[in-house]
C-alpha cells in the first residue's frame, strides 16, 4: 500500500529521497575520507620505524651553564651494546652519527647527510637494497670505507648508471659504493628520506668525524605494549652506566613515536568528526524534506483519509500507513545513499591520489554505514510522526467534506 | 444471490432515544437535533428527507457512527454506541455500517476490486479472502469484468455500483446511503434504485437520505426531518418477506 502511494508520485518521492541519499552518502564519504587521511599519515609515521625508541644525548651542563641539545658526548657505542645485552623485549639497537658533507663522483657533486650506522639500522628503518648489499658486521669491525646510497643521492651522482662498485669521495676520502636503497619517499615531516648516504658507524666515528660518542641510538621494541617498560629500563640502565646520582638530571633523552602517533590520531579523529557532523546536518535537512512532503501528502489526501476512516480505519491504521510511507522513503534513500557512497569512494580511489608520497585511499568502515543507515530510518520515523498523527487525528466528517 | 446472515424477525436494529446534538455558536447554543426518538427494524427500507439545515445530515452522521450525540441513547443492534471512543466508532462502522455516498468516494489510485476490498483490510481479513469476497460482491453488482479497472475508467453509475459492492462486502447490519443518486443520470438512478430495492427484498436494512420525493417513494418508509425533529413518519415497520 505504501509503495503504491509512493509510486503514484514518482518524481516527488525521488526528490524527497534525494535529501536522504545525499545525507547518508555524504556522511559515509566524509568519514571514509577522514579515515583515509588518518591511515595515510599513520603509514608515513610507521615507515619511520614502528615501535621505535630514540635515545639521544641531552644538553651539557657545566656548573649551570647549559649547552645546546645533543651537545653532551657521554652517549657511547658501548651504551648501545649494553642496552642490547641487558634489556629484554628489544629487537634491534642501532646507534648512529650523522653530519652533512659534499659528496663527489667525478664531475658531479651533491650535498647530503652522511650517517654512520650499524647493520641493524636497515631492519629498524625497513630499508631495502635494490642493488648491491648493505653494511656488514665485517665493514663495522674493519672500519671499511664503504657507502650505501639513498635513491636520491644515487640519481644525483650517477644518473641512470648503477653506482655499485664505483668510488665516491666524502670529505676528500674515497668510499666504495656497495649498495643502493629503494625509494622511501618523503617522511611525514616532508623530508626526502632518500637523500642520505649510509657508512659504517665505526668508520664515521673514527675516520670521518674523529669522535668517540654517538648522536643517537635507535631501538626497536618487540611489541608496542612493552614500550613504556623498555623506556624506563633504558633510563635506569643509562643512569647507572653514566653514574648519575639519585636526583641528578639525565644526560640523555629517550623519545618515542607513540606520542606523535597519538597526536595524529587525535587530530584526524577531530577532522573526521567535523566532516561527519557537517554531513550529518544534510541528513537532518533531508529529514525535514520528508516531513514537508508528508505534510503536503496528508493535506492532499485528506479525502482519502476520510474515506478510509468511514470504512473503519482506526487511528493506529492511518498512523501506520503514513509512517510506513516516510520510513520507506528514508530506508530506500538510505540504501541508495550507501551504494552512492561506495561508488564515490571507488572513484576517489581509482584517481590514484598521493599524499606525502604514499598512495591515498578512502577507507569505508562499517560503523558510519550502520550508524547513518539507522539514523536515516530514525529520521524517517521522527519526521513522519507529526504528519502521520495529523492524518490519523482528522475528523472523518470534515475529511469527507474536504474538496 | 445476496446472503443475509442477520435475523429478520423484525427486531429493532436502531433505537434512538432523546438524541440531541448541540453546537456552540458564539456564546449561544444551537440544537441541530432537538431530541429524536426513532426505531428502525431489521429489514426496513427507510428514506430520510428534509430541507437543508433541518438536521438531516447530523442525524445521518450519528446513525452512521461518524459522530456522537451530545445527549441521548443510541442502541445499534442492541448495543449502546452513543459514548464510544473514536477508535471504537471506527470498528463499529467497519462491522455494522456500509456507506454509499453521493460522490462515490472511491480511491482513484487503486482498482475497483481493491476499493471493494478496503473495508476488509481494516477488518483484518486475509488477502486471499479479501479478493474472493470483493470479487463476489463485484459480480453481484454486475461489474466482475471491471475488477482491474481504475475508478476513473468507470462511468458514474458503474462507480456507484462499485461503492455499493464496497458497502456490502463486510456484510453490515445497515446500509447508509447519502444521496446515492444525486450525481447520476436518470438511467443510472433507476439502476441503482433497483439494486437498493433488490437488497431490501433480500432483507437488508437500508437508510436512504434524499431530497427527491420520487426517490424517497421507492422506500417503504418515509421520514421527514424538520428543525431537528422527525415531523412525519409514514410506512413504519414495513418489512418485506424474504424471498
Amino acid at each position: 500500500m505504501a509503495f503504491k502511494a509512493l509510486l503514484a508520485n514518482k518524481m516527488r518521492s525521488l526528490l524527497t529521497m534525494l535529501g536522504i541519499i545525499i545525507g547518508v552518502g555524504a556522511v559515509i564519504v566524509m568519514v571514509a575520507l577522514g579515515t583515509g587521511v588518518k591511515e595515510s599519515i599513520t603509514n608515513s609515521i610507521a615507515s619511520l620505524g614502528s615501535n621505535m625508541l630514540i635515545v639521544s644525548p641531552a644538553a651539557t651542563n657545566n656548573g649551570g651553564v647549559r649547552g645546546a641539545a645533543g651537545s653532551n658526548t657521554k652517549l657511547k657505542y658501548d651504551d648501545a651494546k649494553a642496552i642490547k645485552d641487558r634489556i629484554k623485549n628489544i629487537d634491534y639497537v642501532s646507534p648512529s652519527v650523522a653530519s652533512s658533507y659534499q659528496i663527489v663522483n667525478g664531475r658531479s657533486n651533491w650535498n647530503s647527510s652522511v650517517q654512520g650506522v650499524t647493520p641493524e639500522y636497515m631492519a629498524i628503518r625497513s630499508l631495502e637494497v635494490v642493488s648491491g648489499s648493505y653494511i656488514s658486521i665485517n665493514d663495522m669491525d674493519k672500519r671499511n670505507r664503504v657507502a650505501v646510497l639513498g635513491a636520491t643521492v644515487a640519481t644525483e651522482l650517477f644518473g641512470t648508471d648503477n653506482p655499485v662498485g664505483s668510488n665516491i669521495r666524502i670529505n676528500n676520502a674515497p668510499y666504495m659504493v656497495i649498495g643502493v636503497l629503494s625509494k622511501k619517499g618523503q617522511s611525514a615531516m616532508g623530508q626526502d628520506q632518500d637523500d642520505v648516504v649510509y657508512i659504517p658507524l665505526t668508520t664515521a666515528q673514527e675516520r670521518l668525524l674523529g669522535i668517540t660518542h654517538v648522536q643517537s641510538i635507535n631501538i626497536q621494541v618487540s611489541t608496542p605494549e612493552k614500550m613504556t617498560q623498555v623506556q624506563s629500563e633504558i633510563t635506569n640502565l643509562l643512569r647507572s652506566r653514566h653514574r648519575i646520582r639519585e636526583g641528578g638530571d639525565d644526560d640523555f633523552k629517550v623519545n618515542n613515536l607513540t606520542s606523535l602517533m597519538e597526536l595524529v590520531d587525535q587530530q584526524t579523529a577531530m577532522i573526521t568528526a567535523l566532516l561527519g557532523s557537517i554531513a550529518a546536518i544534510s541528513l537532518v535537512v533531508g529529514g525535514i524534506g520528508i516531513m514537508n512532503i508528508m505534510m503536503v501528502s496528508v493535506t492532499e489526501r485528506t479525502r482519502e483519509i476520510g474515506i478510509r476512516k468511514a470504512l473503519g480505519a482506526t487511528f493506529k491504521a492511518i498512523m501506520t500507513q503514513f509512517l510506513i510511507e516516510s520510513v520507506v522513503i528514508s530506508v530506500v534513500g538510505g540504501f541508495i545513499g550507501v551504494i552512492a557512497a561506495f561508488g564515490i569512494c571507488f572513484i576517489i580511489n581509482s584517481l590514484g591520489l598521493e599524499m606525502s608520497g604514499s598512495p591515498f585511499k578512502t577507507s569505508i568502515t562499517v560503523l558510519p554505514i550502520v550508524v547513518s543507515f539507522i539514523f536515516s530510518v530514525g529520521i524517517g520515523l521522527f519526521f513522519g510522526i507529526y504528519p502521520a498523527r495529523k492524518a490519523a487525528k482528522l475528523d472523518p466528517i470534515e475529511a469527507l467534506r474536504y474538496e | 444471490m445476496i446472503e443475509q446472515s442477520h435475523s429478520t424477525d423484525g427486531k429493532e436494529v436502531i433505537e434512538l432515544r432523546g438524541i440531541k446534538k448541540i453546537y456552540p455558536v458564539g456564546d449561544q447554543e444551537v440544537a441541530a437535533l432537538a431530541g429524536i426518538n426513532l426505531d428502525i427494524r431489521q429489514g426496513e427500507f427507510a428514506a430520510l428527507m428534509g430541507p437543508s439545515g433541518s438536521g438531516k445530515s447530523t442525524l445521518m452522521n450519528i446513525l452512521g457512527c461518524l459522530d456522537r450525540p451530545s445527549v441521548g441513547s443510541y442502541k445499534l443492534d442492541g448495543k449502546e454506541v452513543a459514548n464510544l471512543s473514536d477508535d471504537e466508532l471506527a470498528v463499529t462502522r467497519n462491522k455494522y455500517i456500509g456507506f454509499v455516498f453521493q460522490n462515490f468516494n472511491l480511491l482513484n489510485t487503486i482498482s475497483s476490486l481493491d476499493n471493494v476490498a478496503l473495508p476488509l483490510v481494516y477488518a483484518g481479513i486475509s488477502k486471499k479472502e479479501r479478493a474472493e469476497r470483493a470479487m463476489h460482491y463485484l459480480d453481484m453488482v454486475g461489474l466482475s469484468d471491471r475488477a482491474d479497472h481504475m475508478p476513473n475508467e468507470l462511468s458514474g453509475g458503474q462507480k456507484q455500483r462499485v461503492a455499493i459492492a464496497r458497502a456490502l462486502v463486510n456484510d453490515p447490519q445497515i446500509i447508509m446511503a447519502d444521496e446515492p443518486t444525486g450525481n447520476l443520470d436518470t438511467k443510472s438512478t433507476k439502476e441503482i434504485l433497483d439494486i437498493f430495492e433488490n437488497m431490501h427484498k433480500m432483507g437488508r436494512t437500508i437508510i436512504l437520505v434524499t431530497h427527491e420525493p420520487d426517490v424517497a417513494m421507492r422506500a417503504s418508509r418515509q421520514l421527514l426531518v424538520r428543525d431537528g425533529l422527525i415531523t412525519r413518519d409514514e410506512g413504519k415497520g414495513v418489512v418485506l418477506d424474504v424471498v
